[in-house]
């Protein structure tokens, strides 16, 4: 397995959808490589980043026009 | 005899009895991510709180007819991409082909990363900067940030979805593939794409 091959399955492998043997090869293969090493930690903050994003608050006034939504229909 | 169909979700029992604090919390925990896979669909940030809003309208409307078989946010987050499909189909004359095709690097067979990084024995020519030398602040920061959204607003919808349910909201693929109806090998080649393009516009940004 090289570097090209490797960071393709990068998701497989964090997803656990590869077979036993690939996963194998692929962290004999991280275990060796910094450049793949420093590609899965990049992979992994991207994502963590992504998930910040998602606990980022919703505009105020979005917030007051659904509570009145809310309002009216538990009195419609 | 009419059974009333009961659930187990208390948090829909308590929506059903008008309760704010459930209906506030939920609106808190799910319409960030909301806006953002709204954004997969439709033009423009307006549009896009339009559509969640419309969202929790149909949902509070549609709630007597929740049963439980799924889970309440696949219920929710069902509305809102027939919502925004929805809403999009009606844009649709503003939209690019290519954009409502879901085209554009997309091509599930094109490498993730530009060949030209690597020898021709497979191994890297030009590997990733490593970002370990970057101070904390820089990581963490507003702009950081915004590169994260520009680049999955950036991606075409088939991919935003997905990234933004698993990596934004942070659904399980089973839940993921259920909602948008796709197998889990795609699901992955979809979230893998997505991800790969998200990291190497923060490369570009943090070299």
């Amino acid at each position: 397995m090289n570097c090209r091959q490797v960071v393709e399955l990068m998701t497989d492998y964090l997803e656990g959808a590869l077979a036993p043997a690939d996963r194998q090869r692929f962290e004999a293969h991280l275990s060796g490589c910094d450049g793949c090493t420093e590609y899965l930690r990049q992979l992994r903050t991207s994502m963590a980043l992504a998930h910040r994003l998602g606990e980022e608050p919703i505009p105020a006034a979005l917030e007051a026009e659904l509570l009145e939504a809310f309002r009216h229909w538990k009195t419609g | 005899m009419g059974t009333p169909i009961t659930t187990t979700d208390p948090e829909v029992d308590a929506l059903k009895a008008g309760d704010e604090q459930t209906f506030e919390a939920l609106t808190r925990r799910h319409s960030a991510a909301m806006l953002r896979l709204a954004m997969a669909y439709v033009r423009d940030r307006e549009t896009a709180e339009d559509v969640v809003q419309e969202t929790w309208i149909t949902f509070l409307r549609t709630l007597g007819r929740f049963e439980g078989r799924s889970s309440l946010r696949t219920w929710l987050f069902g509305i809102l991409a027939n919502v925004a499909r929805a809403r999009r189909r009606r844009e649709s004359r503003l939209v690019t082909f290519t954009s409502l095709l879901g085209l554009g690097g997309t091509d599930s067979r094109r490498p993730t990363v530009d060949p030209a990084r690597f020898a021709s024995d497979g191994s890297w020519r030009t590997p990733p900067p490593s970002w370990s030398a970057l101070p904390e602040q820089v990581l963490e920061s507003r702009e950081t940030l915004a590169e994260v959204q520009s680049a999955i607003d950036g991606l075409p919808a088939r991919l935003r979805e997905v990234i933004v349910l698993r990596d934004v909201a942070g659904w399980e693929a089973d839940e993921v593939c259920d909602l948008l109806r796709i197998s889990a090998g795609n699901q992955r080649i979809r979230l893998h794409r997505a991800r790969s393009a998200v990291r190497q516009k923060l490369e570009d940004r943090l070299r």
